[in-house]
Protein backbone atom coordinates (compact mmCIF):
# COMPACT_ATOMS: atom_id res chain seq x y z
CA UNK A 1 0.00 0.00 0.00
CA UNK A 2 3.06 2.23 0.36
CA UNK A 3 3.60 1.68 -2.92
CA UNK A 4 5.34 4.65 -5.33
CA UNK A 5 6.16 4.75 -8.40
CA UNK A 6 8.72 7.55 -10.42
CA UNK A 7 7.30 9.72 -13.22
CA UNK A 8 8.58 13.05 -15.04
CA UNK A 9 6.58 15.74 -14.78
CA UNK A 10 5.68 17.02 -18.40
CA UNK A 11 2.81 19.94 -17.61
CA UNK A 12 2.31 22.09 -14.31
CA UNK A 13 -1.90 23.53 -13.70
CA UNK A 14 -1.79 25.13 -10.45
CA UNK A 15 -2.27 21.79 -8.04
CA UNK A 16 -2.03 19.46 -10.87
CA UNK A 17 0.84 18.23 -13.15
CA UNK A 18 0.61 15.77 -16.25
CA UNK A 19 3.06 12.71 -15.70
CA UNK A 20 4.83 10.33 -17.26
CA UNK A 21 5.48 7.03 -16.43
CA UNK A 22 7.41 5.33 -18.62
CA UNK A 23 4.29 5.84 -21.55
CA UNK A 24 1.61 5.82 -19.12
CA UNK A 25 0.57 9.47 -18.51
CA UNK A 26 -1.68 10.10 -15.81
CA UNK A 27 -3.03 13.73 -13.96
CA UNK A 28 -2.20 13.72 -9.97
CA UNK A 29 -1.83 16.10 -7.49
CA UNK A 30 1.45 17.95 -6.25
CA UNK A 31 0.26 19.91 -3.70
CA UNK A 32 2.65 18.27 -0.88
CA UNK A 33 5.83 18.98 -3.71
CA UNK A 34 5.10 22.40 -4.73
CA UNK A 35 8.53 23.17 -5.76
CA UNK A 36 8.60 20.69 -8.10
CA UNK A 37 9.12 22.06 -12.19
CA UNK A 38 8.69 19.90 -15.70
CA UNK A 39 11.10 17.96 -16.29
CA UNK A 40 11.37 16.82 -12.61
CA UNK A 41 11.30 13.20 -11.63
CA UNK A 42 8.53 12.58 -8.51
CA UNK A 43 8.08 9.30 -6.62
CA UNK A 44 4.09 9.11 -7.03
CA UNK A 45 1.58 7.63 -4.19
CA UNK A 46 -2.23 7.26 -4.71
CA UNK A 47 -2.54 10.13 -6.89
CA UNK A 48 -0.16 12.19 -5.18
CA UNK A 49 3.68 13.17 -5.57
CA UNK A 50 4.86 12.42 -2.02
CA UNK A 51 8.70 13.90 -3.39
CA UNK A 52 10.96 14.87 -5.81
CA UNK A 53 13.68 12.39 -6.87
CA UNK A 54 17.27 13.47 -7.14
CA UNK A 55 18.60 11.52 -9.63
CA UNK A 56 22.53 12.88 -8.79
CA UNK A 57 21.67 11.22 -5.03
CA UNK A 58 20.41 7.83 -6.66
CA UNK A 59 24.43 7.88 -7.20
CA UNK A 60 25.05 8.54 -4.13
CA UNK A 61 23.68 5.64 -2.49
CA UNK A 62 26.09 3.58 -4.69
CA UNK A 63 28.68 5.58 -3.84
CA UNK A 64 27.85 4.23 0.01
CA UNK A 65 28.58 0.78 -1.09
CA UNK A 66 31.72 2.10 -3.48
CA UNK A 67 33.50 3.75 0.02
CA UNK A 68 32.46 0.39 1.89
CA UNK A 69 33.64 -1.89 -0.89
CA UNK B 1 17.58 3.18 -11.90
CA UNK B 2 18.83 0.07 -13.52
CA UNK B 3 22.01 0.52 -11.41
CA UNK B 4 19.98 -0.92 -8.38
CA UNK B 5 18.92 -4.08 -10.56
CA UNK B 6 22.13 -4.73 -11.95
CA UNK B 7 23.34 -8.43 -11.83
CA UNK B 8 27.27 -7.30 -10.91
CA UNK B 9 26.64 -5.00 -8.07
CA UNK B 10 24.09 -7.96 -6.65
CA UNK B 11 27.20 -10.25 -6.75
CA UNK B 12 29.25 -7.79 -5.11
CA UNK B 13 27.21 -6.89 -2.57
CA UNK B 14 26.51 -10.64 -1.75
CA UNK B 15 30.19 -11.40 -1.66
CA UNK B 16 30.91 -8.00 0.75
CA UNK B 17 28.17 -9.32 2.81
CA UNK B 18 29.88 -12.88 2.75
CA UNK B 19 32.90 -11.21 3.70
CA UNK B 20 31.77 -9.40 6.76
CA UNK B 21 29.43 -11.94 8.32
CA UNK B 22 29.58 -12.80 11.80
CA UNK B 23 27.93 -16.12 11.45
CA UNK B 24 25.87 -16.18 14.24
CA UNK B 25 22.06 -15.84 13.85
CA UNK B 26 21.22 -12.21 12.51
CA UNK B 27 17.60 -11.23 12.90
CA UNK B 28 17.11 -8.21 10.63
CA UNK B 29 12.82 -6.66 10.51
CA UNK B 30 11.36 -4.75 7.58
CA UNK B 31 8.18 -2.93 8.22
CA UNK B 32 7.21 -2.45 5.09
CA UNK B 33 4.65 -4.96 2.23
CA UNK B 34 6.61 -3.92 -1.01
CA UNK B 35 10.24 -4.78 1.04
CA UNK B 36 8.70 -8.20 1.55
CA UNK B 37 7.63 -8.18 -2.32
CA UNK B 38 11.29 -7.29 -2.55
CA UNK B 39 12.51 -10.20 -1.22
CA UNK B 40 10.58 -12.79 -2.60
CA UNK B 41 9.95 -11.39 -6.39
CA UNK B 42 13.80 -11.50 -6.54
CA UNK B 43 14.82 -14.42 -4.06
CA UNK B 44 17.12 -12.39 -2.20
CA UNK B 45 16.94 -14.54 0.58
CA UNK B 46 18.16 -17.56 -1.15
CA UNK B 47 21.30 -14.83 -2.02
CA UNK B 48 22.15 -14.44 2.10
CA UNK B 49 24.24 -16.46 4.02
CA UNK B 50 21.16 -18.46 6.29
CA UNK B 51 22.38 -17.38 8.99
CA UNK B 52 21.10 -14.18 8.08
CA UNK B 53 17.26 -13.78 8.67
CA UNK B 54 15.12 -11.06 7.10
CA UNK B 55 12.03 -11.18 8.76
CA UNK B 56 8.46 -9.51 8.20
CA UNK B 57 6.87 -6.62 10.70
CA UNK B 58 3.80 -5.23 10.66
CA UNK B 59 4.33 -3.74 7.16
CA UNK B 60 0.80 -4.36 5.80
CA UNK B 61 -1.50 -1.79 6.53
CA UNK B 62 -4.38 -4.04 5.36
CA UNK B 63 -3.12 -6.84 7.30
CA UNK B 64 -2.87 -4.76 10.57
CA UNK B 65 -6.31 -3.31 10.11
CA UNK B 66 -8.67 -4.57 13.30
CA UNK B 67 -12.00 -6.94 12.42
CA UNK B 68 -13.79 -4.48 14.46
CA UNK B 69 -13.00 -1.98 12.17
CA UNK B 70 -13.91 -3.95 8.98
CA UNK B 71 -17.50 -5.01 11.12
CA UNK B 72 -18.46 -1.28 11.87
CA UNK B 73 -17.72 -0.40 7.97
CA UNK B 74 -19.88 -3.29 7.23
CA UNK B 75 -22.62 -2.36 9.52
CA UNK B 76 -22.73 0.92 8.27
CA UNK B 77 -22.74 0.20 5.04
CA UNK B 78 -25.36 -2.56 5.67
CA UNK B 79 -27.79 -0.68 7.83
CA UNK B 80 -27.42 3.48 6.19
CA UNK B 81 -28.05 4.30 3.28
CA UNK B 82 -24.79 5.03 2.58
CA UNK B 83 -21.96 4.79 -0.30
CA UNK B 84 -18.45 3.27 1.24
CA UNK B 85 -15.38 3.70 -0.30
CA UNK B 86 -12.18 1.29 -0.06
CA UNK B 87 -8.77 0.13 -1.20
CA UNK B 88 -8.77 -2.66 -3.41
CA UNK B 89 -7.25 -5.48 -1.17
CA UNK B 90 -9.85 -4.04 1.96
CA UNK B 91 -12.55 -5.19 -0.25
CA UNK B 92 -11.85 -9.16 0.54
CA UNK B 93 -10.67 -8.92 3.93
CA UNK B 94 -12.66 -11.20 6.05
CA UNK B 95 -14.75 -9.78 8.84
CA UNK B 96 -16.29 -11.90 11.61
CA UNK B 97 -18.89 -12.70 9.56
CA UNK B 98 -18.46 -11.75 5.75
CA UNK B 99 -16.23 -9.08 4.16
CA UNK B 100 -17.23 -5.96 2.22
CA UNK B 101 -17.45 -8.02 -1.26
CA UNK B 102 -20.23 -10.18 0.27
CA UNK B 103 -21.79 -7.35 1.84
CA UNK B 104 -21.84 -5.91 -1.51
CA UNK B 105 -22.67 -9.02 -3.16
CA UNK B 106 -25.89 -8.86 -1.24
CA UNK B 107 -26.98 -5.23 -2.34
CA UNK B 108 -24.48 -2.91 -0.35
CA UNK B 109 -22.95 -0.14 -2.24
CA UNK B 110 -19.48 -0.70 -1.84
CA UNK B 111 -17.14 0.82 -4.16
CA UNK B 112 -13.14 0.22 -4.81
CA UNK B 113 -11.16 3.08 -5.40
CA UNK B 114 -7.69 4.30 -6.20
CA UNK B 115 -7.09 7.59 -4.51
CA UNK B 116 -8.65 9.13 -2.05
CA UNK B 117 -9.75 12.20 -4.35
CA UNK B 118 -11.76 9.85 -6.59
CA UNK B 119 -14.31 9.36 -2.96
CA UNK B 120 -14.48 13.33 -2.57
CA UNK B 121 -15.68 13.32 -6.49
CA UNK B 122 -18.27 10.72 -6.02
CA UNK B 123 -18.96 12.48 -3.03
CA UNK B 124 -19.84 15.65 -4.51
CA UNK B 125 -21.75 14.11 -7.33
CA UNK B 126 -24.63 12.93 -5.04
CA UNK B 127 -26.52 13.67 -2.23
CA UNK B 128 -25.94 10.22 -0.17
CA UNK B 129 -23.48 10.07 2.83
CA UNK B 130 -20.09 9.27 1.27
CA UNK B 131 -18.13 6.95 4.26
CA UNK B 132 -14.43 6.61 3.17
CA UNK B 133 -12.65 3.23 4.91
CA UNK B 134 -9.11 5.02 5.28
CA UNK B 135 -6.64 3.09 6.07
CA UNK B 136 -2.59 3.54 5.59
CA UNK B 137 0.70 4.63 7.22
CA UNK B 138 2.34 7.31 6.99
CA UNK B 139 2.53 7.65 2.97
CA UNK B 140 -0.90 7.27 2.38
CA UNK B 141 -2.40 9.84 5.06
CA UNK B 142 -1.18 13.27 4.38
CA UNK B 143 -3.27 12.79 0.76
CA UNK B 144 -6.30 12.06 3.24
CA UNK B 145 -5.59 14.84 5.26
CA UNK B 146 -4.91 17.40 2.55
CA UNK B 147 -8.46 16.60 1.12
CA UNK B 148 -10.25 16.71 3.78
CA UNK B 149 -8.79 20.35 4.82
CA UNK B 150 -9.36 21.43 0.75
CA UNK B 151 -13.11 19.95 1.25
CA UNK B 152 -13.82 20.99 4.58
CA UNK B 153 -17.24 22.73 3.22
CA UNK B 154 -18.47 19.22 1.78
CA UNK B 155 -21.14 17.59 3.77
CA UNK B 156 -21.58 14.16 3.23
CA UNK B 157 -18.26 12.95 3.51
CA UNK B 158 -16.91 11.17 6.72
CA UNK B 159 -13.84 8.40 6.92
CA UNK B 160 -13.88 5.60 9.35
CA UNK B 161 -10.33 6.24 10.36
CA UNK B 162 -8.13 3.71 10.41
CA UNK B 163 -4.29 5.19 10.15
CA UNK B 164 -1.45 3.67 12.26
CA UNK B 165 1.68 4.79 12.51
CA UNK B 166 4.95 3.22 12.06
CA UNK B 167 7.87 4.04 14.62
CA UNK B 168 5.26 3.65 17.67
CA UNK B 169 5.19 -0.34 16.30
CA UNK B 170 8.54 -0.77 15.76
CA UNK B 171 9.33 0.76 19.63
CA UNK B 172 6.16 -1.83 20.49
CA UNK B 173 8.60 -4.42 19.09
CA UNK B 174 11.87 -3.72 20.19
CA UNK B 175 10.16 -3.53 24.00
CA UNK B 176 9.07 -7.25 23.47
CA UNK B 177 11.57 -9.32 25.64
CA UNK B 178 10.15 -12.48 23.42
CA UNK B 179 10.95 -10.78 19.97
CA UNK B 180 14.79 -11.15 18.78
CA UNK B 181 15.61 -7.93 16.57
CA UNK B 182 18.63 -7.21 15.92
CA UNK B 183 18.13 -4.36 13.63
CA UNK B 184 15.40 -3.00 11.21
CA UNK B 185 15.26 -1.69 7.94
CA UNK B 186 13.11 1.20 7.98
CA UNK B 187 10.26 1.68 5.20
CA UNK B 188 11.41 3.99 2.41
CA UNK B 189 8.36 5.51 1.34
CA UNK B 190 6.59 6.04 5.07
CA UNK B 191 10.30 7.80 5.21
CA UNK B 192 9.85 10.01 2.63
CA UNK B 193 7.45 11.66 4.76
CA UNK B 194 8.58 11.32 8.04
CA UNK B 195 12.28 11.62 7.50
CA UNK B 196 15.50 10.34 10.16
CA UNK B 197 14.14 11.67 13.21
CA UNK B 198 11.95 9.58 14.59
CA UNK B 199 14.20 6.33 13.98
CA UNK B 200 16.80 8.29 15.54
CA UNK B 201 15.56 8.06 19.13
CA UNK B 202 15.04 4.42 18.65
CA UNK B 203 18.19 3.18 17.46
CA UNK B 204 19.94 5.14 20.59
CA UNK B 205 17.26 3.70 23.12
CA UNK B 206 17.25 0.58 22.04
CA UNK B 207 21.11 0.62 20.10
CA UNK B 208 19.93 -1.48 16.88
CA UNK B 209 20.89 -0.47 13.68
CA UNK B 210 18.56 1.32 11.57
CA UNK B 211 18.72 1.38 7.91
CA UNK B 212 16.08 3.50 5.13
CA UNK B 213 15.97 1.21 2.29
CA UNK B 214 14.57 1.88 -0.99
CA UNK B 215 13.12 -1.18 -3.00
CA UNK B 216 15.43 -2.75 -5.74
CA UNK B 217 17.36 -5.62 -5.33
CA UNK B 218 20.28 -3.92 -4.90
CA UNK B 219 18.72 -1.09 -2.49
CA UNK B 220 17.63 -3.90 0.17
CA UNK B 221 21.23 -5.75 -0.05
CA UNK B 222 22.79 -2.74 0.36
CA UNK B 223 20.78 -1.96 3.27
CA UNK B 224 21.72 -5.16 4.94
CA UNK B 225 25.52 -4.86 4.78
CA UNK B 226 24.64 -0.98 5.97
CA UNK B 227 22.96 -3.26 9.36
CA UNK B 228 26.07 -5.50 9.63
CA UNK B 229 28.58 -2.62 9.16
CA UNK B 230 27.11 -0.57 12.14
CA UNK B 231 26.68 -4.27 14.14
CA UNK B 232 30.81 -4.47 13.17
CA UNK B 233 31.37 -0.83 14.62
CA UNK B 234 28.84 -1.29 17.12
CA UNK B 235 27.95 1.67 16.61
CA UNK B 236 24.00 1.84 16.19
CA UNK B 237 22.64 5.12 14.72
CA UNK B 238 19.95 6.02 11.74
CA UNK B 239 21.41 5.55 8.20
CA UNK B 240 19.89 6.35 5.05
CA UNK B 241 20.67 3.83 1.98
CA UNK B 242 17.03 5.26 0.21
CA UNK B 243 18.71 9.03 -0.48
CA UNK B 244 17.72 9.55 -4.02
CA UNK B 245 13.71 9.77 -2.32
CA UNK B 246 14.06 10.36 1.07
CA UNK B 247 15.27 13.88 3.17
CA UNK B 248 16.57 13.91 6.69
CA UNK B 249 13.69 15.88 7.23
CA UNK B 250 11.24 14.29 5.33
CA UNK B 251 8.21 15.90 3.35
CA UNK B 252 7.55 18.82 6.18
CA UNK B 253 4.29 19.80 4.03
CA UNK B 254 2.93 16.67 4.22
CA UNK B 255 4.00 16.73 7.81
CA UNK B 256 2.16 19.42 8.48
CA UNK B 257 -0.83 19.04 6.60
CA UNK B 258 -1.46 15.34 8.71
CA UNK B 259 -0.99 17.15 11.94
CA UNK B 260 -3.31 19.64 10.85
CA UNK B 261 -6.16 16.86 10.59
CA UNK B 262 -5.30 14.70 13.08
CA UNK B 263 -4.30 13.53 16.23
CA UNK B 264 -2.26 10.98 18.06
CA UNK B 265 -4.15 7.98 19.60
CA UNK B 266 -3.56 4.57 21.10
CA UNK B 267 -4.72 2.07 18.67
CA UNK B 268 -5.23 -1.58 18.42
CA UNK B 269 -3.17 -3.99 15.74
CA UNK B 270 -4.49 -6.74 14.51
CA UNK B 271 -2.86 -9.98 15.98
CA UNK B 272 -0.61 -8.07 17.64
CA UNK B 273 -2.95 -5.72 20.51
CA UNK B 274 -2.96 -1.97 21.63
CA UNK B 275 -0.04 -0.14 20.86
CA UNK B 276 0.57 3.26 22.49
CA UNK B 277 0.54 5.80 20.40
CA UNK B 278 0.29 4.44 16.99
CA UNK B 279 -2.77 5.62 15.76
CA UNK B 280 -4.71 8.89 14.26
CA UNK B 281 -7.68 10.15 15.28
CA UNK B 282 -9.31 13.44 13.45
CA UNK B 283 -9.50 16.33 15.52
CA UNK B 284 -12.00 17.91 17.01
CA UNK B 285 -12.81 20.73 14.63
CA UNK B 286 -12.69 17.81 12.05
CA UNK B 287 -15.33 15.62 14.20
CA UNK B 288 -18.32 15.67 11.12
CA UNK B 289 -15.52 13.86 8.72
CA UNK B 290 -15.26 11.12 11.39
CA UNK B 291 -17.94 8.14 10.39
CA UNK B 292 -18.42 6.78 13.87
CA UNK B 293 -19.01 10.14 15.47
CA UNK B 294 -21.20 11.46 12.79
CA UNK B 295 -23.28 8.28 13.03
CA UNK B 296 -22.99 8.01 16.27
CA UNK B 297 -21.88 4.44 16.05
CA UNK B 298 -19.44 2.95 18.03
CA UNK B 299 -16.84 0.62 17.40
CA UNK B 300 -17.34 -3.06 18.91
CA UNK B 301 -14.55 -4.85 19.71
CA UNK B 302 -14.81 -8.23 17.96
CA UNK B 303 -12.57 -11.18 17.69
CA UNK B 304 -9.45 -9.93 15.60
CA UNK B 305 -8.21 -14.08 14.63
CA UNK B 306 -9.56 -17.13 13.80
CA UNK B 307 -8.36 -19.62 15.91
CA UNK B 308 -5.33 -21.05 14.47
CA UNK B 309 -4.66 -18.74 12.10
CA UNK B 310 -0.95 -17.56 13.04
CA UNK B 311 -0.91 -13.95 11.31
CA UNK B 312 0.06 -11.73 14.50
CA UNK B 313 3.29 -14.34 15.40
CA UNK B 314 4.25 -13.79 11.35
CA UNK B 315 3.51 -9.69 11.99
CA UNK B 316 5.63 -10.02 14.92
CA UNK B 317 8.38 -11.73 13.41
CA UNK B 318 7.99 -14.77 15.49
CA UNK B 319 6.75 -17.40 12.90
CA UNK B 320 6.85 -17.39 8.81
CA UNK B 321 3.92 -18.55 6.90
CA UNK B 322 4.84 -21.89 6.55
CA UNK B 323 4.62 -22.21 10.21
CA UNK B 324 0.55 -21.74 9.95
CA UNK B 325 -0.95 -25.58 9.37
CA UNK B 326 -3.36 -23.80 7.18
CA UNK B 327 -1.21 -22.13 4.77
CA UNK B 328 -1.84 -23.20 1.21
CA UNK B 329 -4.21 -25.97 2.13
CA UNK B 330 -7.31 -24.17 3.61
CA UNK B 331 -6.28 -20.93 3.29
CA UNK B 332 -5.40 -19.57 0.10
CA UNK B 333 -5.79 -16.25 -1.85
CA UNK B 334 -9.09 -17.95 -3.34
CA UNK B 335 -10.21 -18.58 0.12
CA UNK B 336 -8.14 -16.67 2.38
CA UNK B 337 -8.71 -16.85 6.69
CA UNK B 338 -6.73 -14.20 7.83
CA UNK B 339 -6.15 -10.65 6.21
CA UNK B 340 -2.42 -11.77 5.76
CA UNK B 341 -3.55 -14.03 2.72
CA UNK B 342 -5.38 -11.53 0.81
CA UNK B 343 -3.62 -8.26 0.90
CA UNK B 344 -0.90 -8.40 -2.51
CA UNK B 345 1.31 -7.40 0.81
CA UNK B 346 0.67 -9.57 2.91
CA UNK B 347 3.37 -12.03 4.04
CA UNK B 348 1.25 -15.36 3.81
CA UNK B 349 -0.15 -14.16 -0.24
CA UNK B 350 3.16 -13.44 -0.97
CA UNK B 351 4.69 -16.66 0.18
CA UNK B 352 2.15 -18.58 -1.41
CA UNK B 353 2.73 -16.66 -4.98
CA UNK B 354 6.39 -16.91 -4.48
CA UNK B 355 7.05 -20.60 -3.58
S1 LIG C 1 -1.94 -18.94 6.04
FE1 LIG C 1 -3.98 -18.05 6.38
S2 LIG C 1 -4.60 -18.83 8.38
FE2 LIG C 1 -2.38 -19.12 8.22
S3 LIG C 1 -1.46 -17.27 9.09
FE3 LIG C 1 -1.65 -16.89 6.92
S4 LIG C 1 -3.63 -15.88 6.71
FE4 LIG C 1 -3.64 -16.82 8.75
Amino acid sequence: MCLAVPAKIEKIKDKYALVDFEGLKKNIKIILTPEVKVGDYVLVHAGFSIQKINKKEAKESLKIWGTIR
Amino acid sequence: MLEFRDKPTTQALIKEIKKINPKKEIRIMHVCGTHEMTLARWGLRKLLPRNIKLICGPGCPVCVTSVSEIDFAIKIVKEKNVILTTFGDMFRVPGTNSSLSETKSHGADVRVIYGIDEAVKIARKTEKEVIHFSIGFETTTPMIASEILENETLKNFSIICSHRLIPPAMKYLLSCKDIEIDGFICPGHVSTIIGYEPYKILAENFAKPMVIGGFEPNDVLLSVLMILRQMKNEKPKVENEYVRAVKDKGNIIAQKIMNNVFGICDKGWRGIGTIPNSGLKLKNEFAKFDAERRFGIKIKKSQDIKPGCKCGEIMKGKAVPQDCPYFGKICTPERPIGACMVSIEGACYITYNYS
